[in-house]
């Protein structure tokens, strides 16, 4: 029993760090439609800019702010105007094709200008382990969770009970409407960029110290992030925690009670057995048949 | 015959040139290299009929590749035929392809480049653990070379030829199958997935017909691909090889015929190209790509399409002015 | 100034210059390097690129060898066989001195059987048992082979720690499967039970199953075979769950790198290590220095691969008096390089007739958050 809990607490652990990078890509999917192949780079960037930032002689929490700030200019408003907006008018797969290419451009950036090695990252909360029913959790855990949980709930908050939120969900649902109510869809869509920017960030800076900066370390946390984002349901923003959270603890599962070879292999399974069950996703709608 | 018939024709018979008769005085690198870029282009046209043709996107490509691979080099080191190999490499891809296309058509669009995204990781995870099928990461080593119409196609030359031989039949299959009644279905699929349904058109069927064929053509590739390398191991078939033969197809021009030739040609060719830059080739080719598609999201041969289209759209006009204008003299 | 005065001097200066043209005509020594510069095997590649950059600028500015300069080609093979393959092909086509690279064993199944029928020796950092096993004539390790070092883990596991039950962690790719397989195979022939056997993924995070499988597993030691980021996590798991039982492992558990990120979940974990930075001689301190002076970050084992190929090639081409691309791989069969005639090759080392290196290895226990070398297992033939 004790291994049992022992496994989903940390599972959730680290779905919940599939399910903060799961969040914004939903979010850009739902305004704009963009599948961001960079994602997983989205986390892993900022961390550099942070890097560079205390190499410069900032302290930490400077080096934060600074990061995030390059991260929400670059990542967020930047992208947006030079690759996003160019492309919208042409469909997804273009867009998607673009991602992947900077997706690579920014592995290939990073590795040149800042070297192949993995570098330590200081952590934001202190590690001290604590302990509960047999189960041994980090505190870095549960700032994790908590960050991934209060950013859902935030980002709720803002979509269903401000006017902003409002207009943002408005212009998710069919911008030609939206921009016919007079809401400045542009606008809007910026907004869910600067928001992913931000998230991506906060990401950043939580995970880290786990995974050490570095160029590839984007990769495995890209592609899990879109099978969170897909399972949890690719048009709700709350279905991404549970999605990273179900494939946190799957995972664990999988390599106790399966094969530990196999163990990427179960979520994927999951992915397509979801697809197969409930496309929309776990708390996903279904979506309108576009043709 | 207009001024594209020429060019095209014109291109092709340069191009068919070029590769006959300049191996004799290439080096071996070069041969090789060439070579990949034939097998390359293989899986790369199979994927343009799956994507650019029938509209359906796939992530899976580099799977098909992995499997005609492996296929090749087991039967081949177990003294099997390369014939008989490529046979059961297609019967594989085409059953995998459509069995993988089915479910993920019962519901949306977009779902089947999802499933084969899974399924590229799935693969990948099978070469490397089935250690009694595919020796796991220590690989398949010394796949033979074939013996072809009694000639033993061991020599980087003779291999090269056996390349472009298989790229040229495909090319011609191809190029029948787009001008036949099913190729003109994937077109309207594409174009239009309810109207070609309400012109009697059976869209799933062809849907997965489409996209069983483009994954057999990776199956054909990947054949090929073991005995050019003469080893195989799960190393190239991760979701990587996937994403960059979806580039190739992109770059070059989706629904175009020669798009996924020039493609491959880009990706394979490239970093020699930019050898001179060090380690920037990617940097550089990440950065073409997103240069690329926002000027032409129809990637190189978008750009030629659009440029014949405005002057022969532009002759037409100058004629029609010029038809107009001696109308006008006898009125 | 008088005009005799001047004269002298130009004369004096067109001297010296002639002088100092001579080395440069000397032809080049020209080589190749394959190496993953990109992909999976990058931090791999890189490494190997930039000591052999470093080796040979220090070579270099001390006039060559033999009154040559060296200068390289480096190739990325994608840590990609297909590729690799190419590239090799090209490197040879190029005829160089002698090839380096690649890292990853898989490539170098590819590539070594191409250096061979080129007749060009090739020098490369794969670490699989069998590499070295198919009686080719021309390929060399830079470090320890898989079948030398797991036989000496093994033996300390039995041994020393007197270990019935092991459980096995290792990364499932072609580094920890080969090692695995290795050491699994000397467990069973000293009738140590392997009771949990358990394949990671390379970039895993979470080692939470894998450790409570140990766990449960109850055995007497657990040996861990995993590159230095996932060494790390996974001690931290293991000492966050209480698992108290001996840790060993292979050159990178005991890494400085690993202990930093480890934090104090490092301590007490033993290793065989045969190429390490953090080896206690003044040679490879003052590389490490000099490695990271020149590039910013210290580098791992692969840097000081790439670094001792390049002296590997000033010794033997030193020996044989001249530059002679067809005897490269004879003489170096046999020879062996003391650390006092070339201080480049940082330790002794003496090559067998098979490319296999022998050359003294540590092992190390982490103490205080440090590397102490325990026992220096010394070199076979002295």
């Amino acid at each position: 029993m004790s291994t049992l809990i022992s496994l989903i607490v940390s599972g959730c652990a680290t779905g919940a760090i599939y399910a903060l990078v799961a969040i914004g890509f939903t979010l850009l999917w739902q305004t704009s439609q963009t599948i961001n192949f960079a994602q997983g780079e989205f986390v892993m960037l900022p961390a550099f800019f942070m890097l560079a930032g205390m190499n410069m002689g900032m302290p930490f929490w400077l080096a934060i702010l600074v990061g995030t700030a390059i991260s929400v200019a670059i990542l967020g408003a930047a992208f947006k105007r030079a690759l996003v907006d160019p492309m919208l008018r042409h469909g997804a797969l273009p867009l998607a094709i673009a991602t992947m290419a900077l997706s690579i451009m920014m592995k290939e950036g990073v590795k040149e200008f800042y070297g192949a090695e993995a570098q330590p990252f200081p952590s934001l909360i202190p590690a001290i382990d604590l302990h509960f029913l047999g189960a041994t959790i980090s505190t870095q855990s549960l700032g994790l969770l908590a960050v991934g949980v209060a950013a859902v709930l935030a980002l709720q908050y803002l979509l269903n009970s401000t006017s902003v939120g409002r207009q943002m969900q408005a212009t998710a649902q069919n911008p030609n409407v939206a921009r016919i109510l007079g809401i400045p869809v542009e606008r809007m869509v910026m907004y869910s960029f600067i928001i992913n920017a931000i998230l991506v960030s906060v990401a950043s800076v939580l995970v880290t110290p786990l995974y050490l900066a570095k160029f590839s370390s984007g990769e495995t946390l890209g592609l899990a992030a879109f099978i969170a984002a897909i399972v949890g349901g690719f048009n709700q923003v709350r279905g991404a925690i549970l999605g990273g959270i179900l494939l946190g603890i799957t995972d664990n599962l999988a390599a106790t009670y399966i094969s530990t070879q196999y163990r990427s292999a179960v979520p994927l399974a999951l992915l397509i057995a979801v697809i197969l069950f409930r496309p929309q996703g776990l708390l996903g709608t279904a979506e309108e048949r576009t043709v | 015959m207009s001024t594209q018939r020429l060019l095209t024709l014109l291109g092709l018979t340069l191009g068919v040139l070029l590769l006959l008769v300049a191996p004799f005085w290439m080096s071996k690198y070069q041969l090789y290299v060439v070579s990949l870029w034939a097998v390359m282009s293989i899986a790369a046209i199979g994927l343009n009929l799956t994507l650019g043709y029938a509209g359906q996107v796939s992530l899976a490509q580099g799977v098909f590749v992995g499997v005609g691979a492996y296929t090749g080099a087991i039967m081949t080191t177990n003294g099997m035929p390369m014939a008989a190999a490529l046979v059961v490499a297609v019967v594989l891809c085409f059953a995998i392809g459509w069995a993988l296309g089915y479910p993920a058509l019962r519901v949306q669009h977009h779902y089947l480049a999802f499933v084969t995204l899974a399924f590229s990781t799935l693969g990948y995870l099978v070469f490397r653990n089935e250690e009694w099928l595919t020796k796991g990461i220590y690989g398949i080593v010394d796949v033979p070379r074939p013996m072809l119409l009694g000639v033993q196609a061991e020599s980087n030359l003779r291999f090269y030829f056996v390349c472009i031989l298989s790229l040229a039949i495909v090319s011609f299959g191809v190029w029948w199958l787009i001008r036949s009644p099913w190729g003109r279905a994937f077109v309207a699929l594409r174009e239009n997935p309810i109207r070609a349904l309400s012109l009697g058109v059976d869209t799933r069927r062809y849907t997965l017909m489409a996209f069983a064929i483009g994954s057999c053509l990776g199956g054909v590739a990947g054949v090929i691909y073991a005995p050019l390398v003469e080893f195989i191991d799960p190393s190239p078939f991760t979701l990587d090889l996937s994403l960059k033969l979806l580039m190739m197809v992109i770059v070059g021009g989706s629904g175009f015929f020669a798009g996924p030739y020039l493609g491959a040609a880009i990706a394979v060719l490239l970093p020699e190209v930019l050898r001179f830059t060090e380690g920037y080739y990617l940097l550089i080719y990440a950065a073409f790509v997103m240069i690329l598609m926002i000027i032409s999201p129809t990637g190189l041969l978008g750009i030629l399409d659009r440029y014949l289209t405005a002057r022969s759209t532009r002759k037409a006009s100058a004629a029609r002015a010029a038809l107009s204008a001696s109308f006008g003299d006898q009125t | 100034m008088s005009i005799t005065r001047k004269v002298s001097r130009l004369a004096v200066l067109t001297l010296a210059a002639g002088f100092m043209a001579a080395p440069v005509l000397a032809q080049p020594i020209h080589l190749e390097d394959v190496a993953e510069l990109s992909g999976g095997g990058a931090t791999v590649g890189t490494n190997f690129k930039n000591g052999a950059d470093l080796a040979i600028a220090e070579i270099n500015a001390k006039g060559g060898i033999l009154g040559h300069k060296i200068e390289i080609t480096h190739a990325d093979s994608q840590s990609n066989p297909g590729v690799a393959r190419a590239l090799v092909q090209k490197a040879l086509d190029n005829n160089p001195y002698v090839l380096l690279g690649p890292g990853y064993s898989g490539s170098v199944k590819v590539t070594e059987s191409l250096a061979a029928k080129a007749g060009i020796a090739n020098i490369m950092g794969g670490e699989a048992a069998e590499l070295t096993q198919t009686g080719n004539e021309y390929v060399f390790r830079t470090s320890f082979g898989q079948q030398s070092t797991m036989p000496k883990v093994a033996r300390y596991i039995a041994e020393e720690i007197k270990a019935k039950t092991v459980a096995v962690v290792w990364v499932n790719n072609d580094f920890g499967k080969g090692g695995r397989d290795v050491i699994n195979a000397e467990f069973a022939k000293r009738g140590i039970k392997v009771v949990a056997d358990l394949s990671t993924e390379a970039g895993q995070v979470d080692f939470a199953a894998d450790v409570l499988k140990v766990k449960n597993a109850a055995p007497d030691a657990v040996f861990v075979y995993l590159n230095e980021d996932e060494s790390a996590r996974a001690l931290k798991e293991l000492k966050r769950q209480g698992v108290t039982v001996p840790l060993i492992g292979e050159t990178t558990l005991t890494g400085q790198k690993v202990i930093d990120l480890a934090g104090g979940a490092a301590e007490g974990a033993l290793a065989h290590v045969g190429l390490t930075t953090d080896a206690p001689i003044p040679a490879v301190q003052e590389f490490r220095k000099n490695f990271a002076a020149k590039y910013n970050y210290v580098p791992d084992h692969n840097g000081i691969k790439g670094y001792l190929a390049i002296y590997v090639i000033k010794a033997v081409t030193e020996k044989m008096g001249k530059v002679d691309p067809a005897n490269f791989a004879k003489t170096l069969h046999g020879m062996t390089i003391r650390a006092k005639d070339e201080p480049g090759i940082l330790m002794d080392v003496t090559y067998d007739e098979h490319g296999d290196i022998d050359r003294q290895g540590f092992l190390v226990e982490v103490k205080d958050g440090k590397q102490v070398v325990k026992t220096i297992l010394p070199k076979m033939v002295p």
